[in-house]
């Protein structure tokens, strides 16, 4: 069974973990998109040549090795300008992932521009990685870090973010466009509207919205974004910030190093051009290249398409799931307005016992608190089970996942 | 091992209705402890009379296999002699479980009640008897246990 917007057959070809077995003889049903996608051939090809044929270190070197190296290299960097609507590419800097482009901006921009009692406002639903850099930042600047609610629904309460607004001491709201936990797509542009109208700057976490939705950056008018390749068919180690040029010309760099300066004496040193500026040290060259590969892999697809496919998933999969009976389905039902990641519990049983139980099925799910704490203690639960999609996962797939959580159901006598 | 093998009646008998379940006031031994990987949560309490344990109890919030561990060793060690209880092992948690060949990630699971119980007779050891080399080598125990 398929979708009718694009021919899944073809594209499972693409991605060779997909036919191994587990347990043995269990077809892989991978639903744990949201921690990290698959490889397609294009990108583990596409580093492997890197490695086989012109392996060298960039920017420096004047030899054909390094000359290819910089040329694919700095490709990705022009793929991604287009891929997500950005000005210019002195704009885009590679960093390790997300994690690290959020504490880039907290190290570097943060320490420049937030004082004693100023405040930085983030949400309940956030990720670790959009919490811990702000709670560093404000301790150490004695300022104030707030939270705008979720409501039950799995809606940010946006009237509390008014209510900080108002003080006049907010300095930055710093979101995710999507939650990793419950799939909300966060209304961003009005929230990027209401801080405009106070001069407040914004840091939107991409990392869960990139992969799966159309992203523009003009529309949107944040002031820095940050993503990682990982989940979007990309490699390991490679994620970005955007930002605007003016603020990435304010701010110091974040390392100190290698191919970040323009001259160096004793006790004084030039910054290079930006995006350089922010690049100290070897980067992850291999992967930046395997990076492009999935760029062109999800552009020949379309982001619509992508999209259309997992609005289709996440609707097949909520209607299969809410008729067990005890399960509870966290966030908002109305495929429209989230994401396919879908968070719930099933009875009494523990998600780490879920998942180990259908992992015998075959079927390869997240349990946890998914580096969300916070919103946990908001749904007043220690864990919850996980299953998120992309675009090699077929309605049969999710058959299976429904079938194995009966089996779960009936381990448990539930 | 299987999931049929695992969630046997007995794991989700103590699971569902725990033995031992709460806190003693002023024990002589409180420890806490959580799995960072999953958040599993666990507190043992304990109290210590005349070289054995007088009393125990736990709460704590996690899987099946956590929560039952952790009530069936409070069931194992009430009563003991405290040397018996400073020299169980791994082994024989896994044993009182019925669960062998857990994978890498659920042995921790099965294991944190121990870890928990271990490191509460290090404080113990080493703050109230000042016996550091037995304090010394349960605390080692206690580390090698994940």
């Amino acid at each position: 069974m398929q979708t009718s917007m694009i021919n899944i057959e073809d594209i499972r070809k693409d991605f060779p973990i997909l036919k191994r077995k587990v347990h043995k003889d269990k077809a892989l049903v991978y639903l744990d998109n949201a921690a990290t996608t698959q490889k397609p051939i294009q990108v583990i090809d596409a580093i492997s040549n890197y490695y086989l044929n012109y392996n060298s270190n960039i920017h420096r070197a004047v030899h054909e090795l390094a000359e290819e190296a910089t040329l694919a290299y700095e490709n990705t960097r022009d793929k991604i300008v287009k891929f997500i609507n950005a000005k210019s590419r002195e704009e885009i800097i590679f960093v390790r992932g997300t994690t690290e482009a959020i504490n880039l901006v907290a190290y570097s921009w943060g320490r420049q521009n937030v004082n004693k009692d100023d405040i930085v406002v983030t949400t309940e639903y956030e990720h670790h990685s959009n919490i811990v850099p702000w709670q560093l930042l404000t301790k150490e600047k004695d300022a104030k870090l707030e939270y705008v609610g979720v409501d039950d629904n799995g809606e940010l309460l946006l009237d509390q973010l008014d209510k900080y607004l108002e003080t006049g001491r907010v300095k930055l709201v710093a979101f995710s466009q999507m939650s990793n936990v419950l799939g909300t797509i966060t209304d961003s542009e009005e929230i990027i509207r209401r801080c405009k109208k106070k001069g407040v700057r914004v840091l939107v976490d991409g990392a869960q919205s990139v992969p799966h939705l159309k992203v523009d950056l003009q529309k949107l008018d944040c002031d820095f974004f940050a993503f990682s390749a990982h989940k979007m068919l990309g490699p390991t180690g490679v994620g970005v910030l955007w930002a605007r040029k003016e603020l990435l010309e304010g701010m110091v760099p974040f390392n100190g190093g290698g191919d970040m300066i323009r001259e160096v004496h004793k006790y004084e040193t030039s910054w290079n051009d930006l995006p350089y500026k922010f690049e100290a040290g070897t980067p992850n060259i291999a992967d930046v290249i395997g990076f492009a590969a999935a760029i062109d892999y999800l552009e020949r697809i379309g982001m619509d398409k992508v999209r259309e496919h997992e609005m289709e998933l996440t609707k097949y999969a909520i209607d299969k799931m809410s008729q067990i009976k005890g399960i509870k389905l966290y966030g908002q039902m109305d495929v429209v307005k989230r994401g396919g990641v879908i968070s719930f519990n099933l009875g009494d049983i523990h998600p780490h016992d879920l998942a180990t139980i259908i992992d015998e099925d075959g079927v390869a799910i997240r349990s946890g608190h998914h580096c969300a704490q916070v919103l946990m203690e908001r749904l007043d639960v220690s864990a919850t089970s996980r299953a998120s999609f992309y675009i090699y996962n077929t309605k049969d797939e999710i058959d299976v996942f429904i079938k194995s959580l009966y089996r779960a159901k009936e381990l448990f006598r539930l | 091992m299987s999931s049929a093998d695992i969630y046997r009646e007995i794991i989700l008998d103590y699971y569902r209705n725990p033995r031992n379940y709460g806190k003693i006031t002023n024990p002589d031994i409180a420890q806490r402890d959580s799995n960072p990987l999953c958040g599993d949560e666990l507190e043992m309490h304990l109290n210590i009379k005349e070289n054995k344990v007088a009393d125990v109890k736990f709460t704590g919030k996690g899987c099946a296999i956590s929560q039952a561990s952790a009530s069936m060793l409070t069931e194992l060690i009430m009563g003991k002699n405290f040397e018996e209880v400073k020299n169980l092992s791994k082994e024989d948690i896994l044993d009182n479980l019925g669960l062998h060949d857990l994978g890498p990630a659920r042995i921790k699971c099965a294991l944190l009640s121990l870890k928990v119980l271990k490191s509460g007779l290090y404080s113990y050891l080493s703050e109230k008897l000042k016996d550091t080399e037995s304090a010394d080598k349960i605390k080692e125990e206690a580390s090698g246990l994940y």
